[in-house]
């Protein structure tokens, strides 16, 4: 819509929104067209960002060929690891309390991680975008009570509700994939407002377009109308919630295993419920424990802020870099999302 | 009359609290089951009325909550209500740590990186900005305690307050709950450096994730305000530079800033509550967490009312100030 216009004010390496026909289809995409749109330290930090999330990606794919012993391995051929071992060269993160491998549980930790991330998502965008869309799009007073119990869900704050709905789905701690899934949907109800509110706000807006009116004219059902013509046009906002969502799904993951709600140490890795277990060796000076399965959350989550980061401010008007064009900022209309201003995640 | 519509959250949010903790069954068979015989269990549940029909424990829980009862803990058998004053000090006086710490990192970062916009001032602050956030306040809080208190020694690892100042505390007789005035009460300068110690590393551990939020904010809204008309025509009349951020820019800033600060009293909860259990700052989040292991839900449940309930009543009170400073977002 509107950046269409406003890039081609003064972009000299940015492409215009409309360029090219069906062969375009490429630089449509969400992120490619995001990238070819910024320039200098916005692209830096997409860049930055995407490059961190793929690598983040690769080690949770490729975990059992990267990771040298198992999350849960107590001992190989040699013998026992032995607990809070330093760093050496059979183990090069050193080993937990436990007597596990950190290098290990850090790198399978991403697959929980990725799993987790990945599940919970998913299922925010189906049953946020699902329920935005047939509240938005027929209003009346189911729309009224969604809008007032979402706005009550969104002031909520996140890592409690997680901790509630952990403790209804699991009962606290649980094997793997219980884990995964328990952690993933308790996370998933936190989101599910987010895309909510996002989704329903377009559709409002876009079902008045004169073009609803004329498909509605035209006999089109209410079914085809709604994923046809009014989804299609209220999307444009969700790649950047759902690269924001994902760094917040990391951290929320991390505090709910901080606190005792992940999954157990021989079902899965997980940084958060690591990082608990290092807390006594800190005050002891042990610091390979903490600070690796650590530097794993930052970097993940860090990855993903990138990348949502830049996409905001790309997607902002005002906040988007031009290549040299001087200053040509106006009083453009406030187009952008605000997609998680209350952030309250650790 | 958006304002009204603080009843109906802050009910749907107990209402919520309530259904999900009894989702899972009673909370004296999640505290003690498997650890009494079950007719001793089943004696206690019907003591405590948990075998009545949901309906009519859900109305006595609300009316209990109106007239400011909580209940009682199974763990260590207090008046929630207690819990929730005792400790709730705490966690207020490490927010107001963490408040301070943010405003004095935010803001003045907020406004230098958007006067140097896209430059690297503002490259380099926006970076650390990041990691603010996407570092967990727990492990910033353990990375803290490990450089500061177990390498160079210059905190105390955990706690509010050394034995001795305890002492000092108790024999003054000042008992407010927040450690810093109960300090000044004993009028000893060295009781005031201990607990300001103890609240440093906490502190700054809240503060940067805090400080993170508040410079992108700031920064956003300076852009915004440095780019309009008056700012140029106040530059054309020879206003100094740093004039113009700080007066003519800073100003109408300001406002959208309070509304989102406003909102960052979840977060800063949620940090507290981690916060607090990295470094066994005993207020609500280090309660909360105790409480959850020992699978005390009643307390759980009181707790966790209360922090969704501070959180509501904030972002109302936000709207409120919002609308006395800006007379446009009068709803």
């Amino acid at each position: 819509m509107t950046s269409g216009e406003i890039t081609s004010v003064g972009t000299a390496g940015a492409a215009p929104e409309h360029v090219g026909g069906r062969g375009a289809w490429f630089k449509k995409l969400p992120v490619v067209h995001q990238v070819r749109q910024s320039v200098g330290l916005q692209r830096g930090m997409l860049i930055a960002g995407l490059v961190l999330t793929a690598v983040f990606v690769l080690v949770a794919v490729f975990a059992p060929l990267l990771a040298p012993y198992g999350w849960s391995q107590l001992r190989d051929l040699d013998g026992a690891f032995g607990a809070q071992q330093p760093p050496s060269a059979e183990h090069w993160f050193g080993t937990t309390v436990g007597g596990y491998d950190v290098l290990s549980r850090v790198i399978w930790g991403a697959r929980t991680a990725l799993l987790v991330v990945l599940v919970a998502v998913a299922s925010s965008i189906v049953v946020g975008v699902l329920l935005g869309l047939v509240s938005g799009y027929f209003g009346g007073w189911l729309d009224r009570l969604l809008v007032v119990v979402a706005d009550a869900i969104y002031a909520f704050p996140s890592l409690l509700l997680a901790i509630l709905l952990a403790i209804v789905i699991s009962g606290g701690q649980s094997s793997m994939w219980g884990g995964i899934l328990a952690a993933a949907l308790s996370i998933t109800v936190v989101f599910v407002p987010q895309y909510f509110r996002v989704v329903r706000a377009e559709v409002v807006r876009i079902k008045a377009e004169a073009f609803v009116d004329s498909a509605r004219v035209l006999g089109t059902g209410h079914w085809r109308i709604m994923t046809r013509h009014v989804l299609r046009n209220s999307t444009r906002t969700l790649p950047l919630i759902v690269t924001l969502n994902a760094s917040e799904a990391i951290l929320t993951l991390a505090g709910l295993g901080f606190l005792g709600f992940g999954i157990e140490p021989t079902a899965a890795a997980e940084w958060g419920y690591d990082l608990q277990r290092s807390l006594a060796d800190v005050t002891s000076g042990i610091w390979w424990t903490a600070l690796f399965p650590g530097l794993a959350i930052v970097l993940a989550a860090m990855g993903m802020t990138l990348m949502g980061e830049s996409l905001n401010d790309l997607a902002d008007p005002r906040l988007r870099s031009r290549a040299r064009s001087g200053q040509v900022s106006g009083a453009v209309a406030a187009t952008a999302v605000e997609p998680n201003p209350k952030g309250d995640d650790a | 009359m958006r304002f009204l519509l603080i009843i109906p959250t802050v009910f749907i949010l107990v209402t919520t609290v309530f259904a999900l903790m009894r989702a899972t069954g009673d909370p004296i068979t999640a505290a003690l089951g498997g650890k009494l015989p079950p007719d001793q269990l089943q004696q206690l549940i019907h003591a405590a009325g948990y075998d009545r029909p949901i309906l009519v424990q859900y109305w006595e829980y609300l009316t209990n909550i109106f007239s400011g009862d909580f209940g009682t803990t199974i763990s260590d058998n207090r008046p929630v209500t207690e819990v929730l004053t005792t400790y709730g000090a705490a966690t207020l006086e490490l927010a107001c740590y963490a408040v301070l710490v943010a405003l004095v990192l935010g803001v003045p970062f907020g406004m230098v990186s958007g006067y140097f916009r896209d430059r690297l001032p503002d490259a380099v602050l926006r970076i650390l900005a990041i990691l603010a956030y996407a570092t967990p306040v727990f492990f910033a809080g353990l990375i803290l305690k490990l450089v500061f208190s177990v390498w160079l020694g210059w905190f105390p690892v955990a706690g509010r307050v050394s034995t001795d100042g305890e002492i000092a505390m108790q024999l003054a007789g000042a008992d407010s709950g927040f450690m810093l005035i109960d300090a000044f009460k004993t009028g000893d300068p060295a009781v005031v450096l201990d607990v300001l110690s103890h609240a440093a590393l906490p502190a700054i551990a809240l503060g940067l994730l805090t400080a993170g939020v508040f410079l992108r904010l700031v920064r956003t809204n300076m852009i915004g305000t440095l780019g309009t008309g008056y700012i140029d025509a106040a530059r054309s009349r020879g206003v100094k530079e740093g004039r113009l951020v700080r007066k003519h820019a800073w100003r109408p800033a300001l406002i959208p800033i309070i509304t989102v600060a406003g909102m960052q009293v979840a977060m800063l909860l949620v940090g507290a509550v981690l916060t607090e259990t990295t470094f066994e700052w005993r207020g609500l989040g280090f309660q909360l967490s105790e409480y959850l292991q020992a699978r005390d839900f009643v307390a759980v449940q009181g707790i966790v009312v209360l922090m969704a309930v501070v959180v509501a009543v904030t972002n109302f009170l936000v709207d409120v100030i919002a609308a006395l400073i800006d007379p446009r977002v009068r709803y």
